[in-house]
């Protein structure tokens, strides 16, 4: 355990330092971020719907009562929606997404000895793979949770309208009504920890692959669990210091 | 020039290479052969800096490569070029871009610069024209000779080759040792060759060290390698019925 932990602090260190090449470097990253961001915004966009509309219809179902007034659950969805549902269920899935493609794309070139490659050189292949990805993560992840949030709202407004469970006039008015923006604040540190440990952790997995094609696949698997239980820990975390 | 100093390596408890010492020259195709376990993969990559050696030394051309840090080592590893076993290639780029990625990093060539050199590097293995093809498209023999290609676009002083011959067929085989060979003395390269071919042995060895339990048990030509009485290396060379028919007539 404590060595796994010193070997990922030295792989991210080693991640960090200097480029051979800044415009090298450079068009990996933006390959990265294309690959995250465009390539994970259908799935995103899909399950941030569906959250939302859920999240509304549930909300709304505990809290018929003529004493609670009905914008509540637009506030209510709102919070919920911003705080948890949007960083931390795209965290989730997009560490099912884009973590195990990470673990496998660089555990791939562990194995068929591209790394080997890249070392020989003279390339340092932990920056040259890893760093582009991290950096990919923690700014695309947040701008995915910002859509995320849009979209979640939306399908709560879209459940209103469907379901008449509550008007679509007391749901946008519970959205703005006592609107705390510490929320916003909790969300953005959430969304760029969950990038970084997504990223981090496949990667570091990936990039330790002993083996073949088997290893590879059990290094995926490894990837997306480790980062599951480090997303919802962080979570707890985060929500602790910050709320 | 190439000198490796009573090199050892273990991993753990198992001592696979036991203090090998050997000079490889310039303009020779020097060959490691040996059986499998041997030692002679292992020892590769500690000339290369893939594994550190356990003890010993490893000087390029006067600079002792194993007492330098990561830093220290990129001039000289701007100056190797390695073809893999499995020929290594990165399956994301395309022919063209496999061979122009060490340029864009350690260069300052323009664009046109960097094609030209491309463009000649994959003339100089016979896929003139194969530029835009990926990986995946290629035959095992096209990507050894990509993977030449790739090794010699920063003009190497020193080739390393792993296992060239490996999955492909007899004349496929004696192109890449051609080629290899070629390259050699066109350059006047410095080529380690880690090999069990006995084609590869017979028709570019010009400096064969033959690895055995770890340790270097016989050091020759290919001319030699023929009339030696050495057991173990007589046993690995002429296993067959057909190479000790072969030898008999020599």
């Amino acid at each position: 355990m404590f060595h796994s932990l010193g070997k990922y602090i030295l792989l991210l260190r080693l991640s960090f330092r200097k480029p051979e090449k800044f415009s090298v470097y450079w068009a990996e990253i933006m390959r990265e971020m294309v690959s995250v961001g465009i390539g994970s915004l259908g799935i995103v966009a899909i399950i941030s719907l569906f959250i939302g509309a859920v999240a509304t219809i549930q909300t709304a179902f505990q809290l018929i009562s003529d004493f609670i007034p009905k914008t509540v659950v637009g506030g209510i969805t709102r919070d919920s929606t911003i705080l948890e549902f949007s960083p931390t269920i795209s965290a989730l899935v997009l560490a099912g997404r884009v973590g195990s493609a990470m673990a496998s794309q660089i555990g791939t070139m562990r194995v068929t000895e591209q790394i080997d490659a890249l070392e020989i050189m003279g390339v340092n292949a932990p920056g040259y793979l890893i760093s582009p990805k991290i950096i990919s993560g923690v700014t695309m992840i947040p701008l995915l949770v910002i859509v995320s949030v849009g979209l979640g709202l939306t399908g709560g407004y879209i459940a209103c309208w469907a379901s008449n469970d509550v008007s679509t006039n007391d749901y946008l008015r519970g959205l703005t009504d006592g609107f705390n923006p510490v929320i916003v604040t909790v969300c953005a540190v959430k969304a760029i920890s969950f990038g970084f440990v997504i990223t981090s952790i496949c990667s570091y997995q990936g990039f330790y692959v002993n083996g073949g094609s088997l290893e590879v696949g059990q290094s995926a698997t490894r990837g997306v669990v480790w980062s599951c239980i480090m997303i919802l820990f962080c979570d707890l975390i985060i929500s602790r210091l910050l709320l | 020039m190439i000198e490796i100093q009573d090199v050892y390596k273990s991993f753990g408890e198992n001592e696979v290479l036991k203090g090998i010492t050997a000079i490889f020259h310039p303009g020779k195709n020097n060959l490691i052969i040996g059986g499998s376990g041997s030692g002679k993969t292992t020892l590769l990559k500690c000339i290369v800096g893939l594994h550190e050696p356990t003890k010993g030394d490893v000087i390029f051309d006067g600079e002792n490569f194993t007492n330098m840090n990561f830093e220290q080592r990129v001039p000289i590893r701007t100056q190797i070029g390695m073809l893999f076993q499995n020929s290594a290639l990165f399956d994301s780029m395309t022919v063209e871009q496999n061979i122009m990625f060490p340029l864009n990093l350690f260069t300052d060539q323009s664009k046109s610069e960097k094609l030209d050199r491309a463009n000649f590097c994959l003339e100089r293995v016979n896929l003139a024209g194969k530029n835009k093809l990926y990986p995946s498209e290629l035959s095992g023999g096209m990507k050894k000779r990509v993977g030449i290609a790739r090794a010699i676009s920063m003009q190497p002083k020193y080739l390393f080759v792993d296992e060239p011959n490996s999955g492909l067929d007899p004349v496929t085989s004696i192109l890449i040792d051609e080629l290899i060979a070629e390259l050699t003395a066109e350059y006047s390269i410095t080529t380690v060759v880690v090999t069990h071919d006995m084609n590869s042995v017979m028709g570019i060895g010009d400096h064969i060290i033959f690895l055995h339990q770890g340790k270097k048990w016989w050091e020759g030509s290919n001319k030699e390698i023929a009339k030696t009485d050495n057991k173990e290396l007589n046993e690995f060379v002429f296993a067959s019925p057909f190479m000790r028919a072969a030898k008999a007539t020599l």
